[in-house]
């Protein structure tokens, strides 16, 4: 195998609150390969968009870096400066923002936004830009006339597809999506999904993938990763972690949404909130939601250790080990 | 049968749209029929744009109907809605963070909505009856919550706070407008479970608002499936969902992600379709232009309600009986 495109090591934000610092996102490591698709399932308020944001270098006050390295394509993106990052930005890797289909300026035409991404990241000439263009609103099934076009006259699911198309301008060796599929129809996210999987397929960028919605990415994502509370609980192939979930909280995710097929059966979902960031409790994080929660989880907080290439973060998985 | 509690007929719409160079009819509803029977959860599924709030909105008595009838236990409705057909139908909103006053406590709406609605009962009893609609929306205990402000309430607890305020009123009918779209996965299926208690506990009938087809499914009796205004296919949950008949109900249903399913099953069904125009709608099934089996018939007149089985109908000229 390749080496990783992306190696992320034991990442930790805090938010300063006025209770003290919030860690949204408490240690967390991964790699990405080349042209692979994680996806990253969890609640509101798990610390998915802040991971996100931390990857990518975005983050503001009140959330802070506190340790851990970005290692992209061997750079340690956690030590450049400003313009450093800048050259890395949507050249290399590009962001679709949450809601993308807001993220566009309603004052200026697509193609006009389009140019301006070019310009600010290469020295393409005028030609170029607007072939360029044209050529990436058609790879995401929008004709090139929508160039002229203002993000009104675009439905939701176009305005989402035409962020895309921006985000694969400069050709990026990844793109991170953060939920860009929340606030569309389900004919419209899945026709969406389908692209994405064809492009990353024609084009080989790698993709990570935030989502509240794991039903989403069941189909297209190669690997997944559940987070609770900041932490990823568990990470593997996307349809091993389907068929066979074994952390308790994943487990209860997957028995939280009704199914078309099937008996209709009655459904629990899972009982009580996350746990406060600013004061989490000292033993596993989902403990206090967990029924079958031992003292061993009261005590002490269980790694993400890895079986089989299937990492899991529960002491019911890994017995052995034990604070 | 019994008789319905409620019954629509017609129902249509119209919002004039654009400035005075291209004025324009949203057609929102148009001309919809259906029925609710006494504790039974009907879903209207449909995508956004589709006309389900819209519906709603006009059933709460918060738009005036551009033309048709709407009779609630018996009774003919007027333009707007009095307060005792708001206290029978109330309606839960979508957004949780937005519907409840923050500055005030739990206990202001939940006793003022009983001071209103149950002139009946005094001040102990008001919180006494209170404590027990929290309870009964599984937000306990009731007397602790009834102090709390909105915002020491998590997404889920207030979509119940919602549910016991519209109990408060002992409502025959509660209208949920997308309920649990804006709450947590692992929350939503309580939610969904306390609105099938209301309906076998308490005989409370829900018309359940959604976009969602899973959801739809695990709650209700009836379904309604919407496009662009029109009701085009309707009939018991498990029906729809086992054998669709309309080409719409079923590109909804092929596009609705489900991990249980092999990726096999999801392949085909391609579309890149978009919205419907429902800005001066021609003639025509509207969602001829999407329609892989569209006709020329289609194109130029509006496809009748076909009877296919004795409780299912579609409105689609491609479907026979």
């Amino acid at each position: 195998m390749s080496s990783p495109i992306l190696q992320v090591r034991d990442l930790r934000v805090d938010y300063a609150t006025s209770a003290g610092p919030a860690e949204a996102v408490a240690g967390v490591s991964f790699d990405l390969a080349q042209g692979e698709f994680l996806a990253v399932v969890g609640e509101s308020g798990c610390g998915k968009t802040t991971l996100l944001f931390a990857i990518a270098q975005l983050l503001n006050h009140p959330a802070s870096l506190v340790s851990g390295s970005v290692h992209f394509d061997g750079v340690d993106l956690t030590t450049l400066s400003p313009e450093e990052l800048r050259q890395h930005r949507w050249r290399d890797f590009s962001v679709v923002m949450q809601s993308a289909m807001n993220a566009l300026n309603p004052t200026l035409s697509i193609g006009a936004q389009l140019a301006d991404a070019c310009r600010a990241h290469t020295d393409w000439d005028h030609e170029r830009i607007e072939l360029r263009s044209a050529e990436v609103l058609a790879m995401v099934s929008i004709d090139p006339v929508h160039l002229q076009s203002y993000p009104f006259q675009l439905s939701g699911g176009m305005r989402q597809r035409a962020m895309i198309a921006m985000a694969l301008l400069l050709e990026p060796k990844l793109v991170i999506m953060d939920e860009p599929t929340s606030a569309l129809d389900v004919v419209a996210q899945r026709s969406l999904m389908r692209q994405v999987e064809t492009l990353r397929q024609r084009l080989g960028f790698s993709v990570i993938f935030v989502t509240h919605d794991m039903s989403v990415v069941s189909h297209f994502s190669d690997r997944l990763a559940v987070m609770y509370a900041g932490e990823v609980v568990e990470v593997g192939a996307t349809r091993e972690v389907f068929d066979s979930p074994r952390h308790p909280y994943t487990q209860g995710l997957m028995e939280a949404f009704p199914s078309l097929l099937g008996e209709r059966r009655e459904l629990t979902g899972i009982a009580g909130t996350p746990p406060s960031l600013v004061s989490p409790p000292s033993g596993c994080l989902f403990a206090p939601r967990c029924a079958h929660a031992m003292d061993v989880c009261r005590e002490g907080r269980p790694e993400l250790l890895d079986i089989a290439t299937h990492a899991t973060r529960c002491y019911l998985v890994n017995p052995v080990v034990r604070p | 049968m019994s008789p319905a509690l409620l019954q629509v007929r017609d129902l249509s719409r119209h919002f004039r749209v654009g400035g005075f160079r291209s004025r324009g009819v949203l057609h929102a509803t148009d001309e919809v029929t259906f029925e609710v029977a006494p504790s039974e959860i009907v879903a209207l599924v449909g995508e956004s744009g589709s006309g389900k709030s819209t519906i709603a909105r006009v059933l709460a008595g918060l738009y005036p109907p551009t033309s048709g009838s709407v009779e609630f236990e018996g009774v003919l409705q007027g333009r707007r809605a009095s307060r005792t057909v708001r206290g029978r139908m109330p309606m839960v909103f979508q957004d949780p963070f937005g519907s409840i006053n923050p500055v005030l406590r739990v206990s202001h709406s939940l006793l003022r909505t009983l001071k209103l609605h149950r002139p009946e009962l005094d001040r102990g009893e008001r919180h006494a009856e209170a404590v027990v609609l929290l309870e009964r929306v599984g937000l306990s205990p009731g007397a602790q919550v009834l102090t709390r402000f909105p915002h020491e309430l998590s997404g889920g607890q207030r979509q119940r706070l919602g549910f016991a305020q519209a109990l408060a009123s002992r409502p025959s009918l509660i209208l949920a407008d997308e309920p649990v779209s804006m709450l947590d996965v692992s929350i939503r299926i309580g939610l969904l479970n306390v609105m099938r208690e209301l309906r076998d506990a308490e005989g409370v009938s829900l018309l359940y608002i959604t976009h969602d087809l899973a959801s739809a499914r695990y709650v209700a009796d009836r379904m309604i499936v919407l496009y662009a205004g029109r009701i085009v296919e309707e009939g018991r949950t498990e029906e729809v969902i086992v054998s669709p008949r309309h080409p719409y109900t079923q590109l909804l249903l092929s596009s609705a992600p489900d991990p249980r399913l092999p990726l096999v099953a999801v392949e085909g069904g391609e579309d890149l379709g978009e919205p419907p125009k429902v800005i001066d709608p021609g003639p025509g099934c509207r969602f001829a232009p999407r329609c892989p089996l569209a006709m020329d018939q289609c194109l130029v007149a509006t496809p009748p309600m076909i009877q296919l089985s004795p409780t299912n109908r579609a409105a689609c000229f491609a479907v026979t009986p």
